[in-house]
């Protein structure tokens, strides 16, 4: 590294105090090492600003609420009937932006209550307790404004999300999901994420972006105090602290995903010292180099298949092509609120009112996110049973017969090669006798059959007999081959003990 | 322009927006309706150019018609996320170069899907 074009944090903060720092956005820096290179780029500019703003479910408030006379233990604690967690001290407690009233249900949550404190509101607080000889009161109701607690301290355990999985939905049903809602036969995409723009992947390896880094919080400072949950770069997160008395709507706003839940728009900001070449070649990042996937949310299991691969560019672009078709775009994070944020910080550096600060520890740039460890999840294949198949063209009075025989009620009807057709049940035969059409089972037999998968979740399974009201679903691959059939008696074999 | 029209237990049975369509040498575009039993409805949509000879016109075949000015309207909470983008089945909605979303509300043909799917209460359907 070239010792002329490499500066410390210490370097960059005495120019933001004599007012000589330059400051640039995100958007700014792709232009800068565009036109001058990086080498260049490190003697122009000082600090990039970065800016997201998007749903960000893993936040929310820790609150003290002073202590009430008689004086109260808080068990359980609501705050417009959002409950927060309070298995802490007596008047702590947590309240996450995704819980929901218990009145209003997912109308109404744990963001909407935090930004009418934010805008000034009162909220009803109330609590429960089991009474102690030092906390003798059980009940308490009260109206509250963020003035009169002691600390409203936002922590947020996963927040700025480097890039995310972009969702799309190949089942013939509407999704409403915490990615939206996707419509059926891959109608639409939606990501979320500001790509190139986002704070984490203007420093993909961590260098300045550490514990102890001074961040934009919802319209005030804020700070980074670790990696976030789930944090497995390039699917990198933090976790951030911020004083909520501080903060600004905004910046922040409580919504609400049809059919999911409550959530809350986040504002984040970091600024980017550029203390070298690296940093400024790392700031130039585009949208065209920031990968991820689009995932199939069609299919409920951990295990998402992936559509196909994308960029930022292209989703930023409003259409992406699937399967030879246009499919049209939603992005889920605000990129001209996160542009506001950039240029908000970058006002703040200039003005000298925001200070860099170096990390006092770095967080992992390798780090794994595993799955769930769950008892083993039962699957179609642990518990179908054999399919007695019949062909087209057999007489009704032959399936009549083997299902005697067989002492099965439903038949999959299969072509030559095994892949299905149609289904009979012994009901079909019961009416196409009492009408007398008892010719070939092609002409009797249903066509449009509800299937599952051999990996499928039994789960998924029983809420497709449940929702088409059936008995039986024919277990097919991927060439619609049987494969064996479910039952709701191979399904109370579950309950009952195999 | 986008039309209401609502049709009494005589009125349904008859194949007006056909007649209308062979009268007037127009095309109807159907954005979607319902019919019962006594009667029914349809949203449809007309040449602007030449809709007050057909409004005249369907109205003298005893259906009621009512325009619509009304479509859907976006407020001051839209934060620009652009959830309401791909869910529009007429594309009312895009992102501006400065990545605002635009409502071309022109457009709109009433169908409500989005106002659930707006994460912030930011758009709203008046009543007709």
């Amino acid at each position: 590294m070239n010792s002329v074009t490499s500066k410390t944090v210490g370097e960059i903060n005495r120019k933001i105090s004599e007012g000589s720092a330059v400051v640039v956005t995100a958007e700014e820096m792709k232009e800068i090492v565009e036109e001058l290179g990086a080498e260049k780029a490190v003697k122009e500019v000082d600090v990039v600003t970065t800016g997201t703003f998007g749903a960000m479910c893993s936040s929310g408030v820790f609150f003290n609420f002073g202590h009430a006379d008689p004086p109260i233990k808080m068990q359980r604690v609501w705050m417009n009937d959002v409950e927060a967690y309070t298995g802490v001290a007596a008047v702590d407690a947590y309240l996450g932006v995704t819980q929901i009233s218990d009145k209003l249900g997912m109308e109404y949550g744990g963001g909407h209550v935090i930004e009418d404190l934010v805008r000034g509101r009162e909220v009803e607080l109330r609590a429960i307790a089991y009474g102690t000889d030092c906390y003798p009161r059980r009940e308490l109701v009260t109206e509250i404004t963020l003035e009169d607690v002691n600390q409203a301290e936002m922590i947020n355990p996963r927040n700025a999300y480097q890039r995310y999985k972009a969702a799309t939905n190949s089942s013939n049903k509407l999704l409403k999901t915490y990615m939206g809602t996707l419509l059926p036969n891959f109608g639409n995409v939606t990501f979320a994420g500001t790509g190139e723009i986002s704070p984490l992947n203007n420093d993909p390896e961590y260098r300045t972006i550490g514990i102890g880094t001074r961040i934009f919080l919802c319209g005030t400072e804020g700070y980074v105090i670790g990696e976030g949950t789930q944090h497995a770069p390039p699917f990198g997160t933090l976790m951030v602290k911020g004083n909520l008395k501080e903060m600004s709507t905004k910046y922040m706003r409580a919504c609400v995903f049809p059919g999911y839940g409550v959530s809350m728009f986040i504002g984040i900001g970091i600024p980017i010292p550029i203390l070298d070449a690296e940093m400024a070649r790392f700031t130039a990042v585009r949208d065209r180099d920031i990968e991820t996937e689009i995932l199939d949310y069609g299919v409920p299991r951990r295990g998402r298949p992936v559509v196909r691969k994308v960029t930022y560019e292209e989703l930023k672009s409003g259409k992406v092509e699937i399967n030879g078709e246009e499919v049209r775009v939603s992005p889920l994070s605000s990129f001209s609120v996160a542009a506001e944020i950039m240029e908000e910080l970058k006002r703040k550096i200039e003005k000298g009112e925001f200070y860099l600060s170096a990390p006092v520890k770095r967080i992992p740039v390798k780090s794994e996110f595993k799955p769930m460890k769950q008892k083993e999840i039962v699957v179609v294949k642990n518990l179908m049973s054999e399919a007695i198949k019949i062909e087209p063209n057999a007489a009704v009075v032959e399936a009549s017969r083997t299902i005697i025989e067989k002492n099965v009620n439903h038949l999959p009807v299969v072509d030559s090669e095994g892949r299905l057709k149609g289904i009979v049940t012994s009901w079909d035969i019961a009416k196409a006798v009492a009408s007398g059409r008892i010719g070939k089972v092609e002409e009797i037999m249903t066509r449009d059959v509800v299937t599952v998968h051999p990996e499928d979740p039994v789960e998924f399974a029983a809420e497709k007999l449940k929702r088409h009201n059936i008995s039986a679903l024919p277990v097919i691959d991927a060439k619609r081959r049987v494969l064996g059939m479910l039952t709701s008696e191979d399904l109370s074999r579950l309950v009952a003990g195999r | 322009m986008l039309l209401y029209l609502h049709f009494d237990s005589k009125t349904v049975k008859e194949p007006i927006i056909s007649l209308t369509t062979l009268e007037k040498k127009t095309l109807i575009n159907i954005i979607r309706g319902s019919v019962g039993g006594r009667e029914g409805e349809l949203f449809v949509e007309v040449d602007d150019a030449r809709a007050a000879e057909i409004i005249d016109f369907i109205r003298s075949k005893g259906v009621e018609v009512t325009e619509i000015r009304e479509r859907i309207t976006k407020s001051e909470d839209c934060i620009d996320c652009g959830a309401c983008i791909s869910i529009c089945p007429v594309e009312v909605f895009r992102l501006d170069e400065d990545f605002r979303v635009l409502a071309d509300a022109e457009k709109c043909i009433r169908c409500g899907i989005c106002i659930n799917v707006c994460p912030v209460n930011a758009l709203e359907l008046p009543k007709i």
